[in-house]
């Protein structure tokens, strides 16, 4: 800060001298006085800012190691029976030491931690399938729709440039229940069509489940692929596609050579925005979801009916999963922008 | 290009099909088409019919095509229109405070921070936002639940309450979180807007004698207005879309159009009833983006370009 502090106060001496009227040292003193307070006070606001971000998440990641049967303080010393519990199921004699009302299976026993729980083990499969499916298909749609846009101007392509980001502008939840019924919607017709038995795999799709959730999460994901993506191909010396095609090349062959390893730090950048916004969504695939629960849903099921040690364990493999996603994607990019310069 | 190609072969064909536009257009179209206007067209005529009935409905006049949009107001205790409004409201009041939290928080970023300071500071701001909403939301239950940290320290450590309070439940608590998951949306493209402007400019302001309050009014402001705009409409939509924070975090009082339009979908099935709220929350949305750019004399397409 000290260093930041020189610079400025450097740069209004010199612009004092530029133009030497009207401003008396005491002036400049007053000001840089006042200037000295005014950042003070804007360090304690981000400090305080900074607290208010963190402290959720610590309180929760410190809880989900305390051992207690009910998620709240004191602390009671540290157990990872909330992750995985070794002991889980066995039935043991009440701990006299920790009488916390547990009958019939003992309280080691009775922990269900992350890894113990087939239900949540599951719903994280499933969260990953999905994820995985939207990224790429995200990433393709992503890729053919910016070289459309970058690429080309053509009739009417402003309207359907702002048809693309509508996505962008429509709540979560509504584009989940219009796909919801647009889904149910077109089942009648297919049936009449086609025949009862002809189409079953395709209405069983149609259904809520885990293949319209996927694209219910692309619908909109697509477009911040999109973007990201653009933001890169802007850049792109098309020079270098037309040099690959003066030596023989087609445009095909240039694309998939030149221009793909060049939007490569876009695509992982994009790939990685759209898995965590899938794995995470909530608002549209609560409309789409079947039977076959996502994590974000099961979670919320789970914390609407009670709140366990185990919610806070699953929060803290979600914090650490996400945040270790993120700075991965952000050293290999930064690893990347070092090693060209 | 094509104009080229037609003078040197001329007797080809006069129409070439523009294969570099009509490739990626395919997927585009399907996504669009597929995913984003039918289905809201499908929306629209489930609104505009009568429960169970797949054919448009002519009871009287006014009903022949509104009856789903009118119902809801014409409902003796108002409850469409009082969740409505309030979410209208709340959201809007939500993205003022988040503006107000944002604000310094992006200059201090863009104008006061330099080097890796900036950087680390941008990254401590960035990482809780990699985190899902929902575990956010629910970390706030754990400090403001009646069991939880706030009343931990406030009874057992400090002793200044004697019973534990339910911080949960009301429109402060509802607020504070709110602010919570949206600011960072805020601060983000106010800091990149504010990055532009260069150090010199403020300077010479203060130089032509503007205090602080001018400075800012006139010179910093100014610059920033296009991403405060962005910044607001995504804040404003990201509350009235939301879903989460209404159910976990507000009140008994505290209902959500989204959580109106849940339980006509899921709950006790009416597609139509639920089809017409989801439109009139959408057209609402649309119409608050339409104001708040006119308002800052700003377009849809560079505000999204500016980002």
């Amino acid at each position: 800060m000290n260093n930041n502090h020189s610079t400025s106060n450097s740069t209004s001496t010199r612009s004092s001298q530029r133009n030497n009227g009207g401003i008396t040292q005491a002036g400049i003193r007053r000001s840089r006085i006042g200037r000295r307070a005014l950042w003070l006070l804007f360090g304690l606001y981000v400090v305080v800012f900074i607290i208010y971000l963190y402290a959720p998440l610590i309180v929760t990641g410190v809880l989900a190691f305390n051992n207690r049967d009910i998620p709240s303080f004191p602390w009671k010393g540290l157990t990872l029976d909330w992750f995985y519990n070794p002991n889980y199921g066995k039935v043991e004699v009440e701990d006299e030491t920790e009488a916390a009302g547990q009958i019939g299976i003992g309280r080691a026993g009775g922990r269900v931690g992350v890894f113990n729980d087939q239900d949540l083990l599951g719903s994280i499969k499933n969260s990953f399938y999905v994820a995985i499916a939207v990224t790429a298909l995200s990433l393709v749609v992503g890729t053919t729709t910016a070289l459309l846009f970058e690429r080309n101007r053509f009739k009417g392509d402003t309207l359907l440039y702002f048809a693309m980001l509508a996505p962008l502008v429509i709540p979560g939840v509504i584009l989940g229940v219009s796909i919801l019924a647009f889904g149910n919607s077109i089942v009648g017709p297919l049936r009449a069509i086609f025949g009862r038995e002809t189409v079953k795999p395709i209405v069983s799709l149609l259904r809520p489940g885990l293949f319209i959730v996927v694209l219910g999460q692309f619908a909109w994901i697509a477009t911040m692929a999109t973007l990201i993506i653009s933001a890169r191909l802007r850049r792109f010396p098309m020079v270098q596609e037309d040099a690959a095609m003066d030596l023989g090349a087609s445009r095909f062959k240039a694309i998939t050579s030149i221009t793909i390893p060049f939007l490569r730090p876009a695509l992982i950048s994009a790939g990685v925005v759209s898995f965590l916004l899938s794995f995470e969504n909530f608002g549209t695939t609560l409309f789409l979801i079947g039977s076959d629960p996502t994590l974000p849903i099961l979670f919320f099921s789970r914390l609407r009916f009670e709140i366990t040690p185990q919610i806070n364990a699953v929060s803290v493999v979600l914090i650490l999963g996400t945040i270790l996603l993120g700075m991965a994607a952000l050293g290999l990019e930064q690893l990347r922008s070092s090693g060209r310069g | 290009m094509t104009a080229q190609d037609s003078i040197t072969t001329p007797r080809k064909r006069k129409f070439k099909v523009p294969w570099a536009i009509v490739l990626p257009a395919i997927p585009l179209f399907l996504w669009l088409s597929l995913l984003i206007v039918f289905p809201h067209i499908r929306l629209a005529i489930l609104s505009f019919l009568k429960r169970g009935q797949d054919i448009f409905f002519l009871d009287n006049f006014l009903n022949i095509f509104l009856g789903n949009y009118l119902a809801p107001f014409q409902d003796p205790d108002q409850l469409f229109s009082r969740v409505f409004f309030k979410t209208v409201l709340f959201s809007l009041v939500n993205t003022l405070l988040s503006l107000i939290v944002a604000y310094p928080i992006a200059f201090y970023l863009a104008k006061v921070l330099k080097g890796s300071r900036k950087f680390a500071l941008l990254l401590l701001l960035i990482l809780p936002y990699w985190v899902s909403e929902l575990v956010r939301v629910y970390a706030w239950m754990n400090i403001l639940r009646e069991t939880g940290f706030l009343n931990y320290l406030l009874v057992n450590v400090l002793g200044i309450f004697d019973q534990p309070v339910e911080f949960l439940y009301n429109n402060t608590s509802l607020f504070v979180v709110f602010v919570y998951s949206s600011v960072l949306l805020m601060i983000l493209p106010i800091y990149s807007s504010l990055e532009g402007l260069a150090d010199e400019q403020i300077q010479a302001a203060e130089d032509l004698g503007a205090g602080p309050f001018a400075t800012f009014r006139y010179v910093v402001f100014p610059i920033s207005l296009p991403s405060v705009t962005y910044g607001c409409i995504l804040v404003f939509m990201i509350s009235a879309g939301n879903y989460l924070i209404p159910n976990l975090i507000g009140g008994k009082n505290t209902l959500w159009v989204t959580e109106m339009i849940y339980n006509r979908f899921i709950i006790s099935t009416n597609w139509n009833l639920g089809s017409a709220y989801s439109l009139i929350l959408l057209i609402s949305t649309s119409i608050m983006i339409y104001l708040g750019l006119r308002l800052t004399g700003q377009s849809l397409r560079g505000v999204f370009s500016e980002q």
